[in-house]
């Protein structure tokens, strides 16, 4: 019974009806209020009976033997006629990845997807509705393409088919540009398969000149090599090169040296040189050197290439837009697509809902968060009225609004300011790799054309053989390896302990970290084992679900707390003028109880009447219904055990500094650890904190909780999102990193460290490979053979080193 | 040693087959998800009885509307 070690709540007559409940055989929730049962098997609400109900009767219950307890909960019953609007053809047309008169074929993201058993469920939706045809799933993408037989079913019935298993899809406007990455991966794959073949077949041709044999096969078959050579390297230079050639060109307009540059050099400089000696049947030239160059090169790419599809770094925020909204009409609600609406037609916006275009507001309190627009983030509170702007978030409860202006996607994705919430993505300049190749190249192409200029009055031939030869020989082909392989590696190692990074260079700059900022509600306080402990006449079962209906829609730490201390088992109930006051509070409405639930202070600001309590350590919220004093609910906010340790670890490393939105009755606890504490930080005050440490040259990791301190994450160096649940929608963050290894964050950081020097070591290795081979190449004479050796070698040395140390070095991180 | 002259086109075909094989896969998209047969083949084994005690066999199968 795990779900009863790890429960928080402290309720003695909660923890009495827990002992009592037996598990629900579907999702494994303990059974609360009435029980269903069913094959002498128990359920905790219709929802999980009803899908135990659909899989017996059509014989899928192999579903509860692959996985216990594998079911999703289902979370609210939906009706068909709520996803009638997915069968409007405009809409099914953005949808749709591939119709003709027999088979639609269309592909879903279902976030709940979990486990073998859900691959497996999904995979045999053709028993359980007619029509349906083949379904696969992407277990990583968290995402399945189902294909169905349009005359026999409808895209509604197949959404709400997998609504009423659990599996609801997320349907939203980002579902149209999700296929550029796919195709940018395969063509990595088949660039890099057309590089290992031409590789392969040059090599065996060019078998009888490494050994020597040239005497033996004779001229003809050193010409007739030649050319098979020059015909296999040349859709290697042309598709498999195509990005090196592109990104050269790209930096050198923008008077760059990247390390594009010398590798574009290089190639180039082999591809004429070697041509050169094949039509004037001079050798057979240096096809292997060119082709396995790109090879290790595009391997090298392809090990970088690593990304966590289910993590949403660079999820666009359009992926907010809904397809459908609320529309009323004759007192009627029904879901319509976004493109039906007309100009002059009333919707229902619920909290955290968009406005989807300019509209004026009818009914309801609006408390209208426009920071995803204008970057401003306290929200604007609007009278009835008063004209809305399009994109625009309710923060409150229940609106209604009059259009007045036609919906206009494209605007909308326009309006909204991305820049506030994406760190610029386009790569860094400053990366080890580039500042590195800059000094490099100056001196490649010094030495190219001095040797160039030593022979030039002597041996003209040899003169532009030693120029070319320099060239080719420095091509830092070792050099672009060495970070992708000890970066990625590195990358590796930490995912498999569940910190996740958004790109390689995250970990260049989390070893130039000076300072570590954390903020504390949400890292440095909050674990699973903290307790939620409740003061007061116990709450009735009632009386906890209500809270719960209304805890359940705010993202503050302490109401997640509360959420998960009282939540299991429970199924939100509607919540009416729902309002929630940042850092204050929320308050509502739940069956006609009127709920405030938020920080003693603001009760009292409220009228509310709260008896005095003891002090103690942590946080307190109180919680009142129709305005009177219920109860309190005390987050223990005693630091985890390790914090003392992982504090006292870091400060003799890193200035660290603590941004809290709360009261300072905490001070005492960190004021040992941390020099610099602020207490009642709003989210600009960490921003301007933060912007201001990096004016003096700081280099700035933020550790917060992910989205309530969004902008400080953005503006750091380095955000670190700590979350209790890794699929957590964090965006501006740059790391993703499960809360169960913060107190491992030392180690972290240095490991970040030893990769970089590794990385610096490796350079030093192609360096001196590069030393050899330029002073071979300067004096004109270097052969095909010896270029044959000389670049492999570099390149496998540098990648056996790099990855070799880093995974060594990576065993004190591993789980 | 003259056959080497045949050997050699006849080696570069097949493995050009190779690579225009390698090429198919990864158009059909095999080296996107590598994670999810792996999970595919621990299920496949189940054996799915429709509850009018036919045979299963008959309806385990998709019908084919793929392509």
């Amino acid at each position: 019974m795990t779900n009863l070690a790890t429960s928080a709540l402290e309720v003695d007559s909660i923890r009495e009806a827990r002992t009592a409940a037996p598990q629900c055989f579907h999702c494994g929730d303990l059974c609360r209020g009435p029980t269903f049962t069913d094959h002498e098997k128990s359920f905790c609400c219709q929802g999980c009976l009803a899908v135990f109900q659909l899989l017996t009767e059509n014989g899928l219950t192999d579903f509860y033997s692959l996985s216990e307890n594998a079911g999703v909960r289902v979370k609210a019953q939906a009706g068909r006629e709520q996803f009638a609007y997915l069968d409007d053809p405009v809409v099914q047309r953005r949808l749709v990845d591939f119709a003709d008169a027999r088979t639609t074929r269309v592909t879903f993201r279902l976030p709940s997807i979990h486990c073998i058993a859900c691959v497996w469920l999904l995979e045999n939706l053709f028993h359980l509705q007619p029509g349906i045809g083949q379904s696969r799933v992407n277990f990583p993408r968290q995402e399945v393409s189902i294909a169905y037989d349009p005359a026999r079913t409808k895209l509604s019935e197949v959404v709400a088919l997998l609504g009423s298993l659990g599996y609801e899809p997320e349907l939203k406007l980002s579902d149209l540009d999700n296929v550029a990455p796919t195709r940018q991966a395969r063509r990595l794959w088949v660039q890099l398969g057309i590089a290992g073949f031409a590789f392969g077949n040059i090599m065996l041709l060019s078998i009888s000149s490494y050994l020597g044999l040239d005497h033996f096969s004779g001229g003809l078959f050193n010409r007739i090599s030649g050319w098979i050579s020059l015909l296999l390297a040349l859709p290697v230079l042309f598709y498999s090169a195509a990005d090196y050639w592109r990104s050269a060109w790209v930096s050198l307009k923008q008077r760059m040296l990247t390390i594009e540059v010398p590798i574009a050099a290089g190639l180039l400089a082999l591809f004429l040189q070697s041509t050169y000696d094949v039509l004037t049947g001079a050798g057979v030239g240096y096809f292997d050197s060119l082709t396995g160059l790109l090879f290790f090169l595009l391997c090298g790419r392809l090990f970088q290439q690593k990304t966590f599809d289910r993590l949403a770094f660079d999820r666009d925020y359009k992926s907010l837009f809904p397809l459908s909204i609320i529309r009323k009409e004759g007192g009627r609600q029904e879901h319509v697509a976004l493109s039906q609406l007309g100009v002059g037609d009333t919707l229902v916006l619920r909290h955290g809902e968009l406005i989807p275009a300019d509209a004026t507001l009818m009914s309801g309190q609006a408390v209208i968060d426009y920071s995803f627009v204008t970057g401003e983030s306290a929200p604007v509170e609007k009278a009835a009225g008063e004209y809305l702007y399009a994109g625009g978030r309710q923060t409150g409860g229940v609106i209604e609004i009059k259009t007045v202006k036609p919906v206009s996607q494209s605007y909308l994705a326009s309006l909204w300011n991305q820049d506030a919430f994406r760190k610029e993505t386009g790569r860094s300049l400053n990366n080890l790799t580039d500042l590195y190749s800059r000094r490099f190249t100056k001196i490649v192409i010094a030495v190219a054309v001095g040797s160039a200029l030593f022979w030039a009055g002597r041996d003209v031939s040899r003169s532009l053989k030693s120029f070319t030869s320099v060239l080719i020989v420095a091509c830092p082909c070792a050099l672009a390896l060495a970070a992708p392989f000890a970066l990625g590696t590195a990358e590796r190692i930490l995912a498999r302990r569940n910190i996740f990074l958004k790109d390689t260079s995250v970990i260049e700059t989390l070893a130039r970290v000076t300072d570590i900022v954390f903020d504390k509600t949400g890292t440095l306080t909050v674990a699973g084992a903290n307790e939620v402990v409740f003061h007061g006449q116990p709450l009735t079962e009632a009386e906890q679900h209500w809270l719960y209906s209304m805890t359940h829609h705010s993202t503050h730490p302490h109401a997640v707390r509360i959420t998960k201390a009282i939540g299991r088992g429970h199924i939100p109930q509607p919540v009416r003028s729902y309002l929630e006051t940042a850092g204050c509070g929320i308050e509502g409405s739940v069956a006609g109880y009127k709920i405030t639930i938020g920080s003693p202070a603001w009760l009292q600001s409220r009228k509310i009447v709260i008896p005095p309590m003891a002090a103690g350590d942590g946080s307190v919220v109180v919680a009142a219904i129709n305005g009177q004093y219920r109860g309190a609910f005390w987050l223990a906010n005693a630091l985890r055990p390790e914090t003392a340790g992982l504090l006292t670890e870091l400060s003799s490393r890193y200035e660290l500094a603590l941004l809290s939105g709360d009261h300072d009755r905490e001070r005492p606890q960190f004021a040992p650890f941390i020099g610099s504490l602020h207490f009642n930080q709003s989210p600009l005050d960490k921003l301007g904190f933060i912007r201001d440490r990096q004016k003096s040259q700081r280099v700035i990791m933020m550790v917060g909780d992910g989205l309530n301190d969004a902008g400080a994450l953005k503006q750091s160096d380095v955000g670190v999102a700590v979350v209790e649940n890794i699929n957590a929608f964090s965006p501006a963050s740059d790391v993703v990193m499960d809360a169960a290894v913060l107190p491992r964050l030392p180690e972290i950081l240095l490991f970040a460290k030893t990769s970089v020097r590794i990385v610096r070591w490796s350079f030093v290795i192609s360096s001196f490979y590069n030393l050899i081979g330029i002073s071979i190449a300067a004096s004109g004479r270097l052969s095909p053979l010896v270029c044959a050796i000389l670049m492999p070698l570099s390149s496998i040395t540098v990648v056996a080193f790099a990855c070799g140390l880093t995974n060594w070095m990576g065993r004190k991180v591993q789980p | 040693m003259i056959v080497i002259f045949i050997l050699i086109p006849l080696s570069i075909i097949l493995a050009t087959g190779f690579l225009l094989g390698f090429i198919w896969a990864v158009r059909s998209g095999q080296y996107e998800d590598t994670c999810t047969p792996a999970m595919r083949v621990l299920a496949n084994e189940a054996d799915i009885k429709s509850p009018t005690g036919e045979n299963g066999a008959t309806k385990s199968e998709p019908t084919e509307v793929d392509k």
